[in-house]
């Protein structure tokens, strides 16, 4: 099934339509990837290819710079992204046992998604919020002071 | 301009808005409605104002100054009726004062001294107006008006004012190597990705004062020759992105940027870029790489940004907190900065503290000041009493200090002589529950995740580090391991490209340094001294404590925990997870951790 985007387009208008605005010059790409992220979840190999297309740059540098970034991803994600902070403060605060929780109740890896495409479990960089550590965010919403006992009541709050 | 008789500020740092700052907004102005006050009382958003980590959601009210905490939706009618219908204060939610925790609104704490955060929670950063009122743009005018560039390079580097991501190299230096840099156009950056953990400095002033970073940005464009900059700001942080390209609009309509700024034949413009979260773009040429539309790597200095940076073009790159001071010291004179400070590292620092600290959150003191004065004094001692044991100063390439360093001043120089760094001022305070071997890994496991790729000391080298460290922590230490990770510390440290990579092993070093027996115990005796290692711990139920309540039986995820009711329980030490549930649950304390 294709993917569709805002207002019923197809990927690749959609895509053309954001090179059109933000223009075609080689520091638009990474602005232009996260608005396709950010519109279909993920950066798809048709989304790359338009982009290439348009942008006349090669698909093996987009993937390249695609997949560096964190914030990016190639591959498909669930409905709803939890984002758990792995930095320092959190880990100091309890954070390893809130990880250990929640990829148990999950029943995933780091980076991994769901068999059924509800959830992903990823982790992030400090989201400079370390006085309610542990933090984890899901989707958009950010749940700090979380404990590990906290994790399954949290996660029911979501279809 | 629509008059007002009242402001609120609400904050919606993310810790308010996850204790429902928004849901107060709305039902805030639902209720001004209400009253037929809307038209007389203002609502906005603002950075943070309190310590909403204790309490929050906080409000403040202007031109009282009245701050509110710990509120609820409910509670908003009989505020509103209390504060802006009869006029009183109502004292039930009024901030308590002498538990002053909050730690960059009202007066600040005995150390403390603001020039970065003087604004914040105190001027709306949605509206430019705030900032003017505050002589926000004064020091712009001055510059344009009555100052060469040249001079005003002079002013930078008579105050002393040093790079505040952590480097520390002169600021005015920086710009006059740009001045005199030759090619066109020549490109102001600001470094507003320092994503350092526990260093939140940064987030705080671009939500809560962006134009005094893009007033300082336009001042050095002036000083350097710099038609062009950009703010490459971390995607972390969506609601500074959000305030900053807000921010510049309004800059740019006032005709403070753009073309013949103020009139004068100076012309300069602003764009955000977001980073998308790689910390390696926190190193400058990394960062620049990705304004480029490129993988964020970095490359082997020289040539520095200075000569060849931004597309290839002269550039300079200061952060955040460098660039908000600028306009103090252009208003207030070189010799009003230097006169603070310490030695050869001048003026104020901000530090963000995290950890098992009472006080966690912003404060900003002068250089110069203890580790014991900001931990006991100004963060209020260790949580629960407990014993202090180490705090790691400068994110995740930082050392980690031991009791013997709590005297030591904060300054550039002293921090590097300890083994440590000052970096984005992220301060990680420790107890004594915390294993230090544990530690050690546990940034190492941060670094080889965040480690470009690029260079082999630092991809390869961290992994091997990670490596060793994990097996120590697993108990299946060996005798030799110690050796090994000291060289290959000194290695990665020297081959390494970037910061990122040079500063890797400091963790590791320090901890070697400082905490050998903790290793030792560890290696030698297949033994965490602090109890965190889940290998070399067991659980024991106490004989004669335990009253055979059978509450951790019953909860035990692994049903290693037998026993008859009333009778002492024991555990299986094969079957046991180590989870630490039953230690948790259990009502008399029955259960040790050996």
């Amino acid at each position: 099934m294709p993917v569709e985007v805002k207002g019923g387009q197809d990927v690749r208008s959609f895509v053309r339509t954001l090179v059109e605005e933000q223009g075609s010059e080689k520091a638009e790409l990474i602005p232009i990837l996260h608005e396709i992220n950010h519109e279909l979840g993920y950066i798809s190999d048709e989304a790359i290819q338009e982009l290439s297309d348009r942008m006349h740059i090669p698909t093996s540098h987009i993937f390249s710079v695609a997949t560096f970034y964190r914030m990016l991803s190639t591959e498909p994600r669930g409905r709803h992204v939890i984002q758990f902070c792995e930095s320092a403060p959190c880990h100091v605060a309890g954070g390893r046992q809130v990880w250990q929780s929640l990829q148990k109740e999950l029943g995933l890896e780091k980076g991994e998604t769901s068999a059924d495409e509800k959830w992903t479990l990823i982790t992030t960089s400090c989201l400079g919020v370390c006085g309610i550590g542990p933090v984890i965010i899901i989707d958009h919403d950010i749940y700090g002071n979380v404990t590990p006992e906290q994790v399954p009541n949290l996660l029911k709050n979501y279809d | 301009m629509a008059y007002f008789r009242s402001h609120v500020l609400v904050s919606i740092d993310p810790v308010c808005v996850q204790k429902g700052a928004y849901d107060l907004i709305h039902v805030l102005q639902d209720e001004l409605v209400k009253q037929g006050l809307i038209d007389e009382v203002e609502v906005l958003e603002t950075s943070r104002i309190g310590n909403p980590d204790k309490e929050g959601p906080d409000l403040m009210v202007y031109p009282e100054g009245v701050h509110y905490t710990n509120l609820t939706v409910k509670d908003i009618p009989f505020l509103v009726e209390e504060q802006f219908l009869k006029g009183r204060v109502a004292e039930a939610f009024v901030h308590e004062a002498e538990e002053n925790l909050d730690e960059e609104f009202s007066a600040p704490r005995s150390k403390e001294v603001r020039v970065v955060l003087k604004n914040i929670g105190v001027i709306d950063p949605l509206n430019i107006e705030d900032y003017i009122a505050l002589d926000g743009y004064m020091a712009l005018g001055k510059v344009l008006t009555e100052m060469t560039p040249e001079e005003t390079i002079q002013v930078v580097l008579d105050s002393g004012l040093r790079g505040r991501g952590g480097a520390g190299f002169p600021t005015g230096l920086k710009w006059r190597f740009i001045r005199a840099a030759e090619g066109e156009p020549k490109y102001m950056i600001c470094n507003a990705d320092e994503g350092d953990p526990g260093a939140f400095a940064n987030r705080r002033v671009l939500e809560g004062d962006p134009h005094s970073v893009i007033e300082g940005m336009i001042i050095g464009a002036y000083a350097a020759g710099s038609s062009q900059g950009y703010i490459y700001c971390r995607a972390e942080y969506p609601i500074a992105v959000q305030t900053l390209k807000i921010a510049i609009d309004q800059s740019r309509n006032l005709g403070l940027l753009g073309e013949n700024i103020l009139g004068t034949d100076f012309s300069f413009d602003l764009e955000v870029r977001m980073g998308a979260g790689a910390f390696v773009c926190g190193e400058e040429t990394a960062l620049m790489a990705s304004i480029e539309g490129k993988r964020g790597e970095p490359r082997p200095r020289p040539p520095f940004p200075a000569q060849k940076g931004l597309w290839q073009k002269p550039s300079n790159i200061n952060n955040v907190e460098t660039y908000s001071n600028i306009p103090k010291i252009i208003l207030n004179g070189a010799e009003w900065f230097a006169s603070m400070g310490y030695e050869k590292s001048k003026g104020t620092k901000t530090f963000s503290m995290a950890g098992d600290v009472k006080n966690t959150g912003l404060i900003e003191v002068p250089f110069g000041i203890t580790l014991r004065e900001i931990i006991y004094d100004v963060g209020g001692g260790i949580k629960n009493d407990k014993a202090f044991k180490a705090v790691q100063t400068g994110g995740p390439m930082g050392g980690c200090l031991p009791v013997k360093y709590l005297d030591l001043p904060m300054d550039y120089e002293s921090l590097g002589k300890a083994g440590s760094i000052l970096g984005s001022g992220g301060l990680v305070v420790m107890d004594e529950d915390t294993c230090m071997v544990d530690i050690a890994r546990f940034f190492m496991e941060f670094t080889q995740d965040e480690s470009c790729g690029k260079c082999t000391p630092c991809r390869v080298g961290t992994r091997r580090i990670l490596e060793i460290l994990t097996r120590i922590c697993e108990g299946k230490g060996r005798p030799d391991d110690i050796d090994t990770l000291r060289y290959l510390c000194e290695e990665i440290n020297e081959n390494s490209l970037c910061g990122l990579g040079k500063g890797a092993p400091n963790p590791v070093k320090s901890t070697l340094e400082h905490f050998l027996d903790e290793y030792e115990a560890h290696i030698y005796e297949k033994r965490c001294p602090a109890k965190v290692c889940k290998s070399l711990i067991r659980f024991e139920i106490i004989d004669g404590t335990c009253t055979g309540c059978t509450l951790c039986a019953r909860n035990c995820p692994a049903n290693a925990i037998s026993g008859e009711r009333r009778q002492t329980h024991v555990i299986d030490p094969d079957a046991c997870i180590k989870c630490g549930i039953c230690e948790q649950l259990c009502p008399y304390d029955a259960i040790e951790i050996i």
